[in-house]
């Protein structure tokens, strides 16, 4: 199955969509640093550019992507998720 | 590293384009500078808001960003046009330290309209002096190239940036100078431009500049939400600063930063990665590395930025495949393939370096074939 979206890192809580996704879809991921494939089923539609979780967070937890903090979660979110504004926000203003 | 031919300044830099710049030293001397663009055309006006009433640190960026424009070694010969002596004569004789032919005009006490008509004398002169500079052998790795992402998304990080990280690594092998900067935007990655500064008095510098940059966003009682990530990077997938900070540094490679510069200042410790205080606004960021002598500006973009220069080339990249589809006119380099993983970042990086060298050679930008200019002067403070 063609890959749907990308992950920069292991241990990274999202992936980047590099195709829009629809609800429901079960799609492909493929680490970037060691070309592992993952398999999610996305729970919200993810557009091109947007991410999809591959790690649940609870509210509060550091999101890694590049394997780096780039923000907290809130309200939590489970695998296959979109992940932005709405349930991640910068932990620097 | 890579032969292209350029135009060897008498102060030894190399440059790639050869204007003749009509520039104003203030908001005043606009209309006489673009009437002397009219009469000679080939000429390159450079009209901008500001330069009156300025003091102070923002007094001195505003010399230093006007006499580093002119001093650019894409710049053959100026006209700087003023409303009083004083300060032109200090612009042109900056300008002309760097041993370019430079001429001072000013308007008081003779009007617009004898300033354009010696001005434009002067300008002719200076255009058929510039016609007759032929361009040499240089190396592609004795250059000055700035480089500043903008309308950034997800794609930014994952490819058009790490294109240019390789490049820039390249480049920066090779033995050339190359300027990043956009202090605030380096937010929740300063920790890994600090490790790699060369050295620890190098470090503290920096973060000294970071802290002092977002220290005076707070001092205004403002925070950045809602501005950085922009409304446009929101759009495209970005949700906070520190994700858009991490894509941004992938454009940076991996090379040791060996200076830390002021706004628009040239760099003095030799070649090599140098961090530029900078704000993220992509036409007052290029404006100040062009005034810092880069000739060539890469810029990776997301959503799709416009940005030129009137200097400086401005060569744009995107991996956003939707941006490179509906903004074909502004995109110079279309690696989206790297997202469907049809190309790779190797593969990506000599396209890229390709063109860096085309554009060097004389091949026009997107932006320079469209017109965009953007020439915008960063300001410290509130006029007096």
């Amino acid at each position: 199955m063609e890959h749907r979206f990308l992950i920069h890192k292991r241990g990274d809580y999202v992936g980047v969509a590099v195709a829009d996704i629809d609800a429901g879809e079960r799609v492909v991921g493929i680490y970037m640093d060691d070309d592992a494939a993952i398999e999610v089923e996305a729970v919200d539609p993810v557009p091109l550019g947007h991410k999809i979780a591959v790690v649940e967070a609870g509210d509060g937890d550091p999101v890694l992507e590049y394997g780096i903090p780039i923000g907290r979660a809130t309200g939590g979110f489970g695998v296959g998720s979109h992940v932005h504004t709405h349930n991640l926000r910068s932990a620097r203003w | 590293m890579v032969a292209v031919e350029g135009y060897r300044r008498e102060d030894g830099r190399a440059g790639v384009r050869n204007h003749v710049v009509v520039l104003p030293v203030d908001d005043l001397s606009n209309a006489a500078c673009l009437s002397v663009g009219a009469q000679v055309p080939g000429t390159l006006p450079l009209p901008h808001a500001y330069g009156r009433l300025q003091y102070g640190e923002d007094l001195e960026l505003h010399f230093r960003t006007l006499i580093g424009t002119g001093a650019n070694p894409n710049v053959a010969a100026a006209i700087v046009v003023g409303i009083e002596p004083n300060w032109t004569a200090r612009v042109a004789e900056g300008i002309a330290a760097a041993g370019k032919p430079v001429e001072a005009f000013s308007i008081e006490g003779r009007g617009d309209l004898e300033t354009v008509r010696l001005a434009s004398h002067a300008a002719q002169r200076l255009l058929q002096h510039a016609s007759e500079l032929r361009r040499v052998p240089v190396d592609l790795g004795e250059l000055t190239i700035s480089i500043k992402c903008g309308e950034s998304d997800t794609t930014t990080g994952l490819a058009s940036c790490p294109t240019v990280g390789v490049v820039v690594d390249e480049l920066v092998d090779a033995g050339a100078t190359v300027l990043f900067g956009e202090t605030p935007e380096l937010t929740g990655g300063e920790h890994l431009i600090a490790a790699r500064c060369a050295t620890d008095d190098l470090r503290e510098q920096f973060m000294a500049t970071y802290r002092r940059y977002v220290d005076g966003i707070e001092a205004n009682g403002a925070d950045l939400l809602g501005s950085q990530p922009t409304q446009g990077n929101i759009a495209g997938g970005l949700s906070t600063i520190e994700e858009k900070a991490l894509g941004n540094i992938e454009k940076t490679g991996t090379k040791p930063v060996v200076g830390v510069l002021e706004p628009a200042a040239p760099p003095t410790n030799g070649a090599g990665l140098y961090f530029m205080d900078s704000s993220s606004a992509a036409a007052e960021h290029i404006t100040l590395m062009c005034a810092g002598g880069a000739v060539v500006h890469i810029f990776p973009t997301g959503q799709g930025n416009v940005i030129g220069n009137p200097v400086e080339p401005v060569i744009k990249l995107t991996a956003n495949p939707h941006t490179a589809a509906t903004m074909v006119e502004h995109i110079d380099l279309d690696v989206s393939g790297l997202l469907r993983r049809e190309l790779t970042l190797e593969a990506a990086g000599e396209r890229l370096l390709d063109l860096v060298a085309r554009t060097a050679n004389g091949r026009l930008t997107c932006a320079e074939t469209l017109g965009h200019r953007e020439f915008v002067l960063t300001r410290l403070y509130q006029s007096a």
